[in-house]
C-alpha cells in the first residue's frame, strides 16, 4: 500500500542523495513550522473562542515578536538558500572528462549521439558509475531533459547549447521527460535512460556504430571545405583550430571569450558575430547548410584536434598574407575535395 | 415569504433600488453597482475556467489520453489558466470586493474617477468577449504562458486574438489600480490618516502599485509576441538572431508579480474578517501594513526563480534564489500576526470566519512549499512537475479564492442587504476545505515522483494513477463545494433574513451605513477620530456582545 | 441623481458646475486629476520601458550591426522632429499659462500651434516610414539589408538578421510613440473645443493641466528614442 504514496523516486544518481537530502531537511523543517502555526491555531481557536462575559484583550504587537519571528525565519531561509545552492552548483558543473553525449531535441523525440558514434532516438544508454555530460540543442522549440531519478533536468533550446551531467549509480531502466510544454505530442516525447554494468554497455557499444562521432565531424570538415581557410601547416585565412577549444580568444571588438561548444557552434552558424582579432571577415555562414547533428560532429571534432607543433598554431595578433589562390578555395568549396 | 416579527420598515433608497432598468446598471458610474457588474461577469469566467479544469481531472484518471485529443488537452490547460489568471484572479478581489469597499472604508462616496471605473468594467468585457470568441473558435494551445518560440513560430493557434484578449483586459487592471491610488490618497475622510485605515486598504493599495507597474510590461510583451508572428520579426527567434529567453524575462517580470496582485486583497480581507471574529485589534498593525508593501517591492525582484533551468548563468540563479527567500519574509510576518491576533480574543466561528482558517492553513503550506521551489537544488527536479501546480494551487485558490469566499460573506449582509443561511455557509466552507486538499496535496507527491506538467497521457507511467485519482476525486467535491454558495446567496437575495446595518458589529465605516447602503454612502461625511479596529469600543456596552442582531434596526 | 435623503457633503457655498459630486471640494478634485495623470505616465513609462529593455540587450551583443542599420535612418529628419516636439512643448506649457490667466485667444492659438506641431511631427514619420519601405528596411518578407557595411569597418558587413532586429525594434517603438502622439493629437482637440467654448476659466483648467502632462510625456520619450535609435555610433 505504501508503494502507492511514495515521497521520492528512486535514487540512481549521485546528485539524487543530495537533492533528497535537501528535501527531507526542508520536509522537516516545514513540517514543523506547519505544526507549529497548526497548533497555534487550533488553541487558540478553542481555548480562546467567545464566552459571554469574556472580552477579548486588546493587544496592539509586539516589536521583540515582530523581530524574532522575522529574524529567526530568514535565518533559516537562508541555510535553505545556501545549501540549494551548493546542491546546484554540483549539478551545474560537469566534470571536466566527462563522457560527451550529444543531444537534439525536436518535435517530438530526443535524438542522441554517443561521442563514440552510437546514435539513438528516445534511449540513452550509459554505464553505472561514469560521468556523462549531456551537450543539448534544438531544432524547433524549447524542450526540457528530464531524468527523476537522476534529479536533473535542463532546458534545451533553440539557437544555443545547453549542458546538463549526471553519474548513475544504479543499474536499471530510468524515465526521461520532456518537461517544457511543446506542443501536441509534449506528452509524448518520453524515453528511457538505460543504465548498465560496464561490460554490459561496452558489449552494446560494439554493437554497431558509424565510427566515432569526431571522425564524423572530421570528414564534413573536409567535405564542406572548411581546411581551406583553416590550416595547419601554414597560416590560413582563417584561425587554425588545433588546440582551440576551451582557450580564451581575443575578438576583433577587443572582448576575451573562451572558445567554447557554444562559441563553435556560432562562428559556424554566424561569422561575423564573434570575429578573432586579426582576421578578415571573409568565413561564409553555414546556416542551412548544416544540420544539428552535422554541428555537433564538428564541434566534436574540434574538441578532439590537440595543438599542432609549430608557431603557426597559436593565434597571431596580425593576418599573414593569404597563400592560397582565390581559385582554389572557390574550387574545394564546389567540389567538395580536400585541399589538406 | 417569512414574515419578521415587527412590521416591516419602509424601504428605504439605496444604492439596488435607486434607480431601476438596464439603463441604469450598464451606464452607472456607481462603484457599488459597478462591483455588482464585476461579480457577475467575474463569476461567469469562474465557472469557465473551472469547467475547463474539470474536464482536465477527467482526462487524467485513466494514463491513456482517451477522453480528449492531445490538442484539445492542450487547449483546455491553456484556457483554463489564461480565464483563472486573466478574468478571474487578477480581478477578482479588487474588482469586486475593492470597488464596493474602497471608498467607504475610506470615508468617500465614490471612487476618484468613476467613469472610468465604468470603463475598467467595460474593457473587462471587451476583453472577455474576445477570449470567448477566441475559445469558441479553436482557442490556444501554447500555456497560459505562451513562451517563444513556440508561440510565435510554431502553434497555429489564435495567439494573436487571445494575447489582444489579455492586452484589453490588462488595461481595465490599471485602471482600476489607478483609481484606487488616487482614491486612498486623495479622498480619505477628515481624521483617516494612513495608520487608520484598514488593512484591507493597505492590500489594495500595494495591489494597486503592482497592476500599475507590473502589467504595461506584459502588454508590450504581447505587442511583440503579436508582431513576431504577423511579421516574422526575429525578436524572439534564435534562427533570425533573437533569444527566447528574452521572451520569458519580460513575461515573467509581470506575471511573478501578478501572483501578489492575486494573494494580496485577500490578505487584506482575511486581516479584515480576522479582527472582527477575534474582537481584536489586528497583532502588529504597521508590520501588516509594511510588509504589503514590502512584497509589492520584492515581488519585482524574483520573477527569474521561474527560469532557474532555462539556460540562465549560475550567477544569476543564486541572486534570484536568494531574493526569493527574502520575499518569503513579510509572507511569514503576516501569518505570524493574524496567528497572534487571535490569542486572547474572543473568538466566533462564523462561516467567514471558517474561511479565513482555511485560508491560514492553506496559505502556510502553499508558501511554505515555495521554500522548496527557491532552493536551487531542489528546483531543478520539481520545477515543470506537479510540484509546482500544487504549490500555485495552494496559493491561488487555497489561498486567493478562499479568501475571495470569506469576504464574500462577510460583506454580503452589506452588499446585499441580505443575511445569507450560516448553516450551509459553514458546510460549504468545510467541503471545500476537503475538497481542496485532496485535490491538490496528491500533486506535491505526484510532483516530486516526476510527473511532468502538462501531460494529457502518462501511460508510460502508469503508477502515476492513483494519486491522479485522488486528485480527480477531490476536484468534484470542491466543485460541489463552489456550487452552494452560488446557489444560496442567489436564494438569499430573494428569500434571506434582511440583514442589519452592522450584523457582525464589525469595525469599519462601511459598517456605519445602512445595509444596503444608500448611492452616496454617507449621509454626512464621517470625521474619523478612532483607530482602526476599535473593537474594545464596540464591544464595551455589555462585554462580549452577541455579533448578530435578527431584527432589522427601523429608522 | 441624488434624491433628497442624501444631505449635500460640504456647506460651500459655490458649487462650481466643474466640481463633480463625489469631491469634497474643488482643490481634492484637482490634486485627483493630478495625480491620477502622474500615476497614469508612471504606467507608461514601464509600457516603453519593456521596449527599452529589449533594445539595450540587443543592441548590447549586435552593436555593428545596429550601427550600421542606425546609420540609414534620416538623422536629420529624425532631428528636425525632436526641434517641433521641443517647440510643441513650448506651446504647451503657454496654453497651460493662457489657461491660468484667463487668456482665451492665446490659449486657442496656442493649442493650435500644438496640434499643427505634432501634425508635423507625424507628417516627418511618414516620409521616414516611406523611406524605409521604399528600402526594403520593414521586417517582413520582403526585408533585405545585404552588403551594408558597418561603419567604421569598410571591410565587415551587417548581418541582415540582426539589422532587422534594430528595424523591429525601430518601428514597435516609433510606432507606439506615433500611436501616442495621434491620441495626444485626439486629445488636444478636444480641449480645443473646450477652450472655444469658453469652459476653461482661471479656477478651472485642470483637462489643459494634464493634458498638457501627457504630452510632454511623449514628448520625453521621443528625447530618448531620437538618440537612441538614430544616433548610434555617429560620427560628424
Amino acid at each position: 500500500m505504501l508503494n502507492n504514496f511514495p515521497l521520492w523516486p528512486v535514487q540512481a544518481s549521485t546528485i539524487a542523495r543530495s537533492v533528497d537530502a535537501l528535501y527531507i531537511f526542508l520536509l522537516i523543517v516545514t513540517g514543523m513550522m506547519t505544526l507549529l502555526i497548526f497548533i497555534c491555531l487550533v488553541y487558540f481557536a478553542a481555548r480562546f473562542r467567545y464566552r459571554p462575559g469574556v472580552p477579548a484583550v486588546q493587544i496592539d504587537g509586539s516589536h521583540a515578536l515582530e523581530i524574532t519571528w522575522s529574524t529567526i525565519p530568514f535565518l533559516i531561509f537562508m541555510v535553505i538558500f545556501a545549501w540549494g545552492a551548493l546542491v546546484y552548483f554540483k549539478e551545474r558543473t560537469p566534470p571536466a572528462d566527462a563522457t560527451e553525449v550529444y543531444v537534439v531535441a525536436k518535435q517530438w523525440m530526443w535524438k542522441i549521439e554517443h561521442a563514440e558514434g552510437q546514435r539513438e532516438i528516445n534511449q540513452l544508454h550509459v554505464p553505472v558509475g561514469r560521468d556523462v555530460k549531456m551537450i543539448m540543442t534544438s531544432q524547433d522549440v524549447i524542450h526540457s531533459f528530464y531524468i527523476p531519478a537522476f534529479r536533473i533536468k535542463q532546458d534545451v533550446l533553440p539557437g544555443r547549447y545547453t549542458v546538463e551531467w549526471f553519474r548513475a549509480t544504479k543499474p536499471g531502466t530510468y524515465h526521461l521527460f520532456c518537461a517544457e510544454y511543446c506542443g501536441t505530442q509534449h506528452s509524448g516525447m518520453v524515453g528511457d535512460i538505460v543504465v548498465m554494468e560496464p561490460a554490459q554497455y561496452e558489449t552494446w557499444m560494439n554493437g554497431g556504430s558509424t565510427g566515432p562521432l569526431s571522425a564524423t565531424g572530421e570528414k564534413i570538415f573536409a567535405e564542406l571545405g572548411c581546411s581551406t581557410c583553416h590550416r595547419t601547416d601554414i597560416q590560413g585565412r582563417g584561425p587554425n583550430l588545433h588546440g582551440v577549444f576551451g582557450k580564451p580568444v581575443q575578438l576583433e571588438d577587443g572582448r576575451t571569450v573562451t572558445a567554447d561548444e557554444n562559441y563553435l557552434r556560432e562562428c559556424i552558424l554566424d561569422p561575423g558575430a564573434k570575429r578573432l582579432k586579426g582576421f578578415q571577415p571573409i568565413m561564409p555562414t553555414f546556416q542551412g547548410l548544416v544540420t544539428e547533428e552535422q554541428v555537433n560532429a564538428l564541434v566534436a571534432y574540434i574538441k578532439s584536434i590537440a595543438a599542432a607543433k609549430g608557431e603557426a598554431a597559436k593565434a597571431s595578433a596580425s593576418a599573414a598574407a593569404p597563400p592560397a589562390q582565390e581559385n582554389a578555395q572557390t574550387n574545394a568549396l564546389a567540389n567538395g575535395s580536400q585541399v589538406q | 415569504m417569512p414574515q419578521p416579527a415587527i412590521a416591516p420598515p419602509v424601504e428605504r433608497e439605496n444604492y439596488l433600488n435607486a434607480k431601476y432598468g438596464v439603463w441604469s446598471w450598464l451606464l452607472t458610474t456607481d462603484h457599488k453597482r459597478i462591483a455588482l457588474l464585476y461579480l457577475l461577469s467575474i463569476t461567469f469566467f469562474f465557472f469557465i475556467g473551472g469547467f475547463f479544469a474539470l474536464l482536465i481531472r477527467l482526462e487524467l484518471l485513466t494514463p491513456a489520453g482517451d477522453l480528449v485529443q492531445a490538442d484539445t488537452y492542450n487547449k483546455l490547460f491553456t484556457m483554463h489558466g489564461m480565464v483563472m489568471v486573466f478574468f478571474f484572479l487578477i480581478p477578482s478581489i479588487p474588482a469586486v470586493l475593492g470597488n464596493f469597499l474602497v471608498p467607504m472604508m475610506i470615508g468617500a462616496k465614490d471612487l476618484a474617477f468613476p467613469r472610468i471605473n465604468l470603463l475598467s468594467w467595460y474593457l473587462y468585457i471587451i476583453g472577455g468577449v474576445m477570449m470567448l470568441h477566441c475559445m469558441l473558435t479553436g482557442g490556444v494551445d501554447t500555456g497560459w504562458t505562451f513562451y517563444a518560440p513556440f508561440s510565435t513560430n510554431f502553434t497555429n493557434t489564435k495567439i494573436v486574438e487571445a494575447g489582444l484578449a489579455i492586452f484589453v483586459a490588462g488595461f481595465s487592471s490599471i485602471l482600476t489600480g489607478l483609481n484606487f491610488v488616487v482614491t486612498i490618497h486623495r479622498m480619505r475622510a477628515p481624521g483617516m490618516t494612513w495608520s487608520r485605515l484598514p488593512l484591507f486598504i493597505w492590500a489594495h493599495y500595494a495591489t494597486s502599485i503592482i497592476q500599475l507597474l507590473g502589467t504595461p510590461v506584459v502588454a508590450v510583451t504581447i505587442v511583440l509576441v503579436a508582431a513576431e508572428r504577423a511579421l516574422h520579426l526575429g525578436i524572439f527567434d534564435p534562427k533570425l538572431g533573437g533569444d527566447p529567453l528574452l521572451f520569458q524575462h519580460l513575461f515573467w517580470f509581470y506575471s511573478h508579480p501578478a501572483v501578489y496582485i492575486m494573494i494580496l486583497p485577500s490578505m487584506g480581507v482575511v486581516t479584515e474578517i480576522i479582527a472582527c471574529f477575534s474582537r481584536k485589534r489586528i497583532f502588529g498593525y504597521s508590520f501588516v501594513a509594511f510588509s504589503s508593501i514590502a512584497i509589492a517591492v520584492f515581488g519585482f525582484l524574483v520573477w527569474a526563480h521561474h527560469m532557474f533551468v532555462a539556460g540562465m548563468s549560475v550567477y544569476a540563479a543564486l541572486v534570484f534564489s536568494l531574493l526569493s527567500y527574502a520575499v518569503a519574509v513579510p509572507s511569514a510576518i503576516k501569518v505570524f500576526n493574524w496567528t497572534a491576533t487571535l490569542y486572547k480574543g474572543s473568538i466566533h466561528y462564523d462561516a467567514p470566519m471558517l474561511y479565513a482558517f482555511g485560508f491560514l492553513g492553506l496559505f502556510t503550506i502553499g508558501g511554505l512549499t515555495g521554500l522548496f521551489l527557491s532552493a536551487l537544488g531542489i528546483n531543478v527536479h520539481v520545477t515543470d512537475t506537479y510540484f509546482v501546480v500544487a504549490h500555485f494551487h495552494y496559493i491561488m485558490v487555497g489561498g486567493a479564492v478562499m479568501g475571495y469566499l470569506g469576504g464574500m460573506h462577510f460583506w454580503w449582509p452589506k452588499i446585499s442587504g441580505k443575511l445569507y443561511p450560516e448553516g450551509w455557509a459553514r458546510l460549504a466552507a468545510l467541503i471545500v476545505f476537503i475538497g481542496f486538499n485532496l485535490t491538490f496535496f496528491p500533486q506535491f507527491l505526484l510532483g516530486y515522483m516526476g510527473m511532468p506538467r502538462r501531460y494529457y497521457d502518462y501511460s508510460h507511467m502508469p503508477e502515476f494513477q492513483i494519486l491522479n485519482v485522488l486528485s480527480t476525486a477531490g476536484a468534484t467535491v470542491l466543485g460541489v463545494g463552489y456550487l452552494l454558495p452560488m446557489v444560496y446567496f442567489l436564494w438569499s437575495m430573494r428569500y434571506g433574513k434582511p440583514a442589519p446595518d452592522n450584523p457582525w458589529n464589525a469595525a469599519g465605516l462601511e459598517w456605519k451605513t445602512p445595509s444596503p447602503p444608500p448611492t452616496f454612502n454617507f449621509d454626512e461625511e464621517p470625521v474619523v477620530t478612532w483607530e482602526a479596529y476599535n473593537y474594545d469600543e464596540l464591544d464595551s456596552p455589555d462585554k462580549g456582545a452577541p455579533h448578530k442582531e435578527e431584527v432589522p434596526v427601523a429608522r | 441623481m441624488p434624491d433628497s435623503t442624501v444631505i449635500g457633503l460640504h456647506h460651500e457655498d459655490e458649487h462650481h458646475p466643474e466640481l463633480l459630486h463625489h469631491f469634497a471640494d474643488a482643490q481634492q478634485q484637482r490634486d485627483s486629476a493630478s495625480l491620477g495623470m502622474w500615476v497614469f505616465l508612471a504606467t507608461e513609462v514601464m509600457f516603453f520601458g519593456g521596449l527599452f529593455c529589449a533594445y539595450l540587450v540587443y543592441r548590447h551583443w549586435y552593436f555593428p550591426d545596429f550601427a550600421a542599420a542606425s546609420k540609414s535612418i534620416d538623422a536629420t529628419l529624425g532631428a528636425t522632429n525632436t526641434a517641433v516636439l521641443i517647440c510643441s512643448s513650448l506651446t504647451v506649457v503657454l496654453a497651460v499659462w493662457a489657461a491660468q490667466t484667463a487668456r482665451r485667444t492665446l490659449l486657442i492659438v496656442s493649442l493650435i500651434l500644438t496640434m499643427l506641431l505634432g501634425m508635423a511631427f507625424l507628417g516627418i514619420k511618414g516620409i521616414e516610414y516611406r523611406e524605409k519601405f521604399v528600402e526594403h528596411h520593414v521586417p517582413g518578407a520582403s526585408f533585405s539589408f545585404d552588403k551594408v557595411q558597418v561603419p567604421g569597418h569598410p571591410d565587415q558587413y551587417a548581418n541582415p538578421h540582426h539589422a532587422q532586429i534594430f528595424f523591429s525594434l525601430y518601428f514597435v517603438m516609433t510606432g507606439l510613440h506615433a500611436l501616442h502622439m495621434i491620441i495626444g493629437l485626439g486629445i488636444f482637440l478636444w480641449l480645443l473645443i473646450m477652450a472655444w467654448k469658453g469652459r476653461f476659466t482661471p479656477e478651472w483648467h485642470t483637462p489643459v493641466e494634464i493634458g498638457g502632462l501627457y504630452w510632454h510625456f511623449v514628448d520625453i520619450v521621443w528625447i530618448y528614442l531620437f538618440p537612441l535609435l538614430y544616433l548610434i555610433d555617429r560620427h560628424p
